[in-house]
């Protein structure tokens, strides 16, 4: 089986790589303005259906926008925000957890209460909150999305040096003389990176779908941004007349959220001891 | 001091936090709620008037003490957008969402539970590879997607199913707990019970599938887990047959975990009935955290997303005493 485990992360990990290139060269690879408006040309059919345009192959919008331009330009945001939100989220997390957990008494009762609250909210709803009173925007969206999931890496960071601070590698540098900060920092973080990666894959994908779900609630990047989330959220009131508005921005969703998921669960079957002893 | 009041206490402060927020939020956000609501059109005057009606010009402590003293008596204020109290209009529409989230609990324990089971009891089968493909496949689908996908083949094309609403136009239905399904079984009304069963069944069928698919890989993990056990194989050497050690041995022990995900997974059912209620315009409370967002309804939106926080808590503590009725091993 362990060629599975590999195959997982590298069909996961190409869906992965394919994506950043749409998104990295989104102007070379989009054949087409994604907001450039060609309403003789509204509501056109992909290429390969009766009524179909040669000239776009997904068809296009109700305002006759190239949806495959739209759809290679959507991926930017969505990367992007996935992107920024695991970067700073684990960032945030991943500090306060080491610092309750390696120091423990007040800094531990004043992150496990903070945590607390944040656990009491389910995380979508954390977001809904903040997206509701902030306003749309790329940034507050990414704090919002922040704010929501900080807390999944400050709770394993923490139960991880917890138990790691006992090891006798972190006595034997504590007795050579390491300053706390020094010995937390260089030796006892980074034997938590293996979980910290398999939950910030996973988290990814669940920003990603957050992201879409805001913008489809109108609660995320300003509507003149090409999200496939708003993207669904336009092209649902056509859905009996042109699905296509609706099906290609939620299989790319999909494929996104499937190859990253892919990934985590190969990484996640190469850390995990006890999934390992279950094969 | 019990469990329970142990833990009502220890709430409390958790509670007052997230109000504070919430409120906080509220307050530091741009624009002015009453300047919104008056539209260009008012005067200074009348925006002066109307703040001070609100208690808007009142410090932020005094504003927020006033919210929560109201709140202990269960005074939350009128909707702004609505113009009636906030507690008839959620205690209006939470039937919905509860019946709605329910509902997509059966769907996701009838689908994931039996599914993980025999994956992890027919264990590196086909049918277990197969079984964790459909759970993969299920967890990466935005749920919202797969509504619309519901809605444009079973109501669009083959017109299989209501594509909105909780009930058919003009169908009448006597209303005892606000369950549409209880409710009509309660007065005989059979007519009121189809639709009603027609209306719920994509909403929780869209809601219910990421949990199912999230609820199978932990029931498979849990079972193997436990399949492992040295008490098992004593099972196993004692002569039991296989389906006394499977029902009596591996599943009661692998529930704990199984019902431990189910509760934690209950506040992104809650959470994810926004976007399901708004798919199928189904009047629930996530439709109306929804539409008292885009009016700009602050005073609904706060006490909205305050419950939702005080539910989810409600289904975690619930989470936690029936765990030690299902092992008695684990005392609080």
């Amino acid at each position: 089986m362990l060629s599975m485990r590999y195959l997982k992360i590298w069909v996961g990990g190409a869906i992965l790589l394919v994506l950043c290139i749409c998104g990295v060269a989104a102007p070379l690879l989009a054949p087409r303005d994604p907001q450039a408006q060609t309403l003789e040309d509204r509501l056109r059919p992909p290429r390969w259906t009766e009524n179909g345009s040669p000239a776009y192959l997904l068809g296009t919008d109700n305002l006759g926008r190239d949806m495959l331009s739209r759809i290679i330009y959507g991926s930017r945001i969505s990367l992007m925000v996935g992107a920024a939100t695991v970067i700073f989220a684990g960032l945030v997390g991943c500090t306060l957890g080491a610092i309750a957990g390696y120091f423990g008494r007040t800094p531990d009762e004043i992150v496990s209460k903070v945590s607390e609250i944040f656990l009491a909210f389910p995380f979508l709803l954390i977001a809904i909150a903040i997206m509701a009173f902030l306003g749309q925007g790329v940034g507050n969206l990414i704090m919002a999305l922040m704010l929501s999931r900080w807390v999944q890496y400050c709770r394993v960071v923490r139960g991880e040096v917890l138990s790691i601070r006992e090891r006798d590698f972190v006595t034997a540098a504590k007795a050579l003389g390491g300053q706390d900060w020094y010995v937390l920092f260089r030796h006892v973080v980074p034997n938590t990176l293996a979980s910290v990666t398999v939950i910030a894959t996973f988290g990814m994908a669940i920003v990603i779908i957050t992201e879409a779900s805001l913008s489809f609630l109108g609660l995320g990047v300003p509507v003149h941004i090409p999200t496939w989330g708003s993207m669904l959220s336009e092209g649902r009131s056509y859905i009996n007349r042109a699905p296509w508005l609706t099906i290609f921005p939620g299989l790319a969703i999909f494929i996104t959220v499937f190859g990253i998921n892919l990934l985590g669960d190969g990484l996640r079957d190469i850390f995990d001891p006890k999934l390992r002893r279950q094969r | 001091m019990n469990t329970l009041s142990r833990r009502l206490v220890g709430a409390i402060p958790v509670l007052i936090g997230i109000s504070f927020l919430i409120f906080l939020l509220m307050h530091i956000a741009p624009g002015d709620p009453v300047s919104l609501l008056l539209g260009d059109d008012a005067t200074p005057a009348d925006i002066e008037r109307t703040r001070h009606e609100w208690g808007l010009d009142q410090p932020l402590m005094v504003q927020y003490w006033d919210f929560l003293t109201r709140a202990v008596t269960g005074d939350f204020g009128r909707s702004l957008k609505f113009n009636e109290p906030v507690m008839k209009l959620v205690a209006e529409r939470l039937p919905a969402t509860l019946e709605l989230a329910f509902a997509s609990l059966c769907v996701a324990i009838m689908i994931a539970v039996p599914l993980g089971v025999y994956s992890a009891i027919k264990h590196n089968s086909l049918l277990d590879h197969a079984g964790m493909s459909v759970a993969l496949i299920g967890v990466s689908l935005p749920n919202f997607w797969l509504g619309i996908m519901l809605i444009y083949f079973l109501g669009g094309q083959l017109n299989l199913l209501p594509v909105a609403g909780r009930i058919e136009y003009g169908i009448e239905i006597k209303s005892i707990t606000g369950l549409y399904l209880l409710d009509s079984l309660m007065t005989g009304n059979f007519a009121a019970l189809w639709s009603a069963l027609q209306h719920l069944l994509m909403p929780a069928v869209t809601l219910g599938s990421a949990l199912a698919a999230i609820v199978t890989r932990i029931s498979r993990s849990s079972v193997l887990e436990v399949m492992r056990q040295d008490y098992v194989t004593t099972a196993r050497a004692k002569g039991l047959s296989e389906r006394t050690v499977i029902w009596h041995h591996i599943l009661r022990n692998a529930l704990i975990t199984i019902i431990t995900i189910l509760g934690l997974q209950l506040g992104a059912l809650l959470s994810g009935s926004v976007i399901t209620e708004t798919v199928f315009s189904y009047p629930g409370i996530g439709d109306l955290l929804i539409q008292s967002i885009s009016a700009r309804d602050y005073k609904l939106t706060q006490v909205l997303i305050l419950m939702f926080a005080v539910t989810y808590f409600v289904v975690n503590l619930m989470v936690d005493l029936l765990y030690s009725a299902i092992d008695p091993r684990i005392k609080f």
